[in-house]
């Protein structure tokens, strides 16, 4: 008996070795090291010196993150319920089983996620073209005036667009799969209860899909938040309209490789983090208390 | 001044490069910190001939980042005539993606290559991190006499150092659609009055065609019109003091007259280098494209549909008595500091762009436009006729225009910054067909902002 009880105990640190170096050596270290440079300032005319949380103070104050922090969470208030409503739709329809060729269908929706963004991107960037751009030429050729996509007020869309393409059967494959757990006997017992198939689809699957959704919606905060490879490949198409501070974390990276920056852009991204951080708790929260006792 | 190590059988290969190394690097650091205007300059002890040969007989592989496409031919001359000495070409981007690797790998502190491909506007971006190695102690100094004479100024440093060695130019000039002005009666503009006035006439002629595109996301281009106009917009002396006049009155008068002919509509401004531009480019959309000497062979490639139609002229002028040029574009050859064979580095950056065989295969395999003096004169090259500018003799009409190129021009020593900001400005303003000229103050700000967080002591325009 002791032995069995000792033998897991020295064994569960060693399965968990592997991952905890890992997570140390590229995670937790490269971390620390960012927020250890974050309390620095350097100049190209007189080299660095300690500054505290300067850094910090400047980067609440600074106009342009805080424009980019708002944009990308109107981009989120935007985007994330289409897509997320969306896969849900696509989900529940491949679930009924009354589609044919589910599986193509299936694939099909599931196919963008596997493409690069940044291919995903150029592919857009082209498409939505103001002068050769294939909507620009139909709208030509039947004489209607072209669509202008990438203009201030349609940006925002635009790129919503672009993310929500990418990434509803990525969403449609989780909800997917957490509607194949559901046990069988549950929709046997609604029906035998004459429950119909939208009947079921309410009260069954949705509420079993909860733990799914919120993880969906939690992937969403990050991704949205974090939203750099689109704006920053169709700045060059239109310059005007997306500036280096489009999105938080554009801005980030523009202090670090254009600006030289390293140090404010340590603060930028820990400031963005942290952000990220408050919106994803507030969600948790709210999912878990909404959650029926 | 250091010591040279002396040849001494205890010293083994390595420690005796290691040392010549540092010996140079302490050599150009002080040259650095007797730096400023006062001119302090620290002439560099140039290193022994025993000791080149020894380095140039030692096996050695050098790391050599470049974009130019099939550089192993002119890498290979090389290694025929130093066979000890291994080149390998790392392609790690072109421009700035190149130039943000090497910064990181300059802060990481190893995984720097011990050579760079650098265009001539990002040098003072490098020098001002002490990055590069100074030439001189390798016989650099001795090629300025092959360099037309722009192109070494652009790589001298201001106590003297050789930074680099130019590799090709973009001494700018317009191209033009022959056939687009034939048709709608255009002239070819002498001065920048005379496009004005064909871009509103040919745009009025055909409102699907502009007389030109200038892009709102080019700095480059902005910066090769500021020199032609004789503008100064970054002139450092020592290492922290620099002045900055990018809305002086050649800045405003340029800003008057390219954001007038932008808020009449009557030229392009779309970013450049991009699908939809190409296209332009392809369906004649654009009748000219003002461009370095680097242009007549990139468009060849890229607008084939358009062979045969194509001439170059030299730039519309502001004063047509005294014609003048600027640049945009052209690369350079340089060795990072850092290098362990600061030797053998430095003696193939010459080789590569100096040796009469190696820079005329750039010339005519790469279609580089040269900057050496030889080839310049050279009448196999100028004589070039190419068929898709109608057998006119393309690189005679650059080279002529070589030869107007200020020598004077400075970059500032932090190009991105300015490149970004540029864009967020007076670019912005092209596109958006607001005020350029105030577009320039807000320019001129961003960029003082920036100079003083990080140091600088900033003059604004005299």
């Amino acid at each position: 008996m002791p032995k069995q009880l000792t033998r897991p105990r020295s064994a569960g640190p060693l399965f968990i070795a592997p991952f905890m170096v890992l997570f140390l050596l590229l995670f937790l270290a490269p971390l620390g090291y960012a927020a250890y440079l974050s309390l620095f300032q350097e100049k190209l005319v007189g080299g660095t010196s300690f500054v505290g949380l300067d850094n910090y103070l400047t980067a609440v104050k600074d106009p342009q993150l805080r424009e980019g922090v708002v944009r990308v969470a109107t981009f989120f208030v935007i985007q994330v319920p289409v897509m997320l409503l969306l896969a849900l739709l696509f989900a529940l329809a491949l679930d009924s089983g009354l589609l044919r060729l589910a599986r193509v269908i299936r694939l099909g929706i599931f196919v963008p996620y596997a493409v690069p963004s940044v291919v995903a991107t150029l592919m857009w960037g082209y498409l939505y073209g103001p002068d050769f751009g294939p909507f620009a030429q139909l709208s030509d050729k039947l004489s209607l005036p072209a669509p202008h996509f990438l203009t201030d007020s349609w940006m925002l869309g635009s790129l919503a667009n672009i993310v929500t393409w990418e990434f509803v059967g990525y969403n449609m494959i989780i909800l997917y799969a957490a509607l194949r757990t559901i046990p069988a006997d549950l929709y046997e017992a609604a029906a035998l209860d004459g429950a119909g198939a939208w009947r079921i689809a309410w009260s069954v699957k949705l509420p079993a899909l909860r733990p799914a959704l919120t993880l969906t919606l939690l992937f969403s905060v990050i991704g949205s938040f974090q939203l750099f490879n689109e704006p920053n490949l169709l700045m060059k198409i239109v310059p005007d309209v997306i500036d280096s501070s489009y999105t938080a974390n554009l801005y980030a990276y523009t202090l670090a490789f254009t600006s030289q920056q390293i140090n404010y852009a340590a603060a930028v991204s820990f400031l963005l983090g942290l952000v990220i951080v408050i919106i994803s708790y507030a969600f948790l929260l709210t999912a878990n208390r909404r959650r029926p006792a | 001044m250091p010591e040279y190590p002396v040849s001494s059988p205890a010293l083994s290969r390595r420690l005796l490069l290691t040392a010549a190394g540092a010996a140079s690097l302490g050599a150009a650091l002080t040259a650095c910190g007797g730096g400023g205007s006062d001119g302090g300059s620290t002439s560099s002890e140039p290193v022994g001939q025993a000791d080149i040969d020894k380095a140039m007989t030692t096996p050695t592989e050098l790391t050599f980042w470049t974009w130019v496409p099939e550089i192993a031919q002119e890498i290979a001359l090389f290694e025929k005539k130093y066979p000890a000495i291994k080149v390998k070409a790392v392609n790690a981007g072109q421009g700035t993606p190149e130039y943000t690797k090497l910064r990181t790998a300059l802060k990481a502190g190893s995984g720097a290559p011990d050579l760079v491909q650098i265009e001539f506007q990002a040098i003072p971006t490098f020098t001002i991190t002490d990055s590069l190695l100074d030439l001189r102690p390798y016989g650099a100094s001795a090629l300025k006499s092959q360099f037309v004479d722009w192109t070494w100024s652009q790589v001298s440093g201001s106590d003297g150092e050789v930074w680099a060695i130019p590799q090709d130019t973009g001494p700018m000039g317009m191209l033009y659609r022959q056939d687009i002005f034939d048709k709608h009666g255009v002239e070819v503009p002498k001065t920048w009055d005379e496009f004005a006035e064909a871009a509103r006439k040919l745009h009025q002629a055909d409102p699907d065609v502009y007389l030109t595109n200038l892009a709102a996301n080019q700095v480059a281009a902005w910066h090769g019109l500021l020199w032609q106009a004789g503008a100064k917009p970054y002139v450092t002396s020592g290492k922290s003091d620099i002045t900055v006049s990018v809305d002086d009155a050649v800045s405003k008068k340029l800003g008057a007259f390219w954001g007038g002919l932008a808020q009449e509509g009557v030229i392009g401004v779309e970013p450049d280098f991009t699908d939809s531009w190409y296209t332009a480019l392809n369906k004649g959309k654009y009748a000219t494209w003002i461009v370095g000497a680097w242009g007549p062979a990139f468009l060849s490639g890229s607008a084939k549909d358009t062979s045969g139609k194509w001439r170059a002229a030299p730039m519309p002028q502001w004063d047509a008595a005294k014609p003048s040029a600027g640049n945009w574009g052209g690369s350079t050859t340089a060795v990072i500091r850092s290098t362990k064979n600061p030797i053998a580095a430095a003696l193939f950056a010459q080789f590569l762009n100096s040796d009469a065989e190696s820079a005329k295969m750039f010339a005519t395999k790469q279609f580089f436009f040269p900057a050496t003096k030889a080839l310049l004169a050279d009448a196999s090259y100028i004589g070039a006729t190419p068929a898709f500018y109608g057998g006119q003799k393309v690189n005679e009409v650059f080279a002529g225009i070589s030869a107007q190129v200020d020598p004077s021009f400075q970059w500032p020593p932090f190009l991105d910054q300015v490149a970004t900001d540029w864009t967020e400005t007076v670019g912005h303003s092209l596109a958006r067909k607001t005020d350029t000229v105030a577009a320039l103050g807000s320019w001129q700000s961003r960029i003082t902002t920036f100079a003083k967080s990080q140091g600088f002591t900033v003059k604004a325009a005299p």
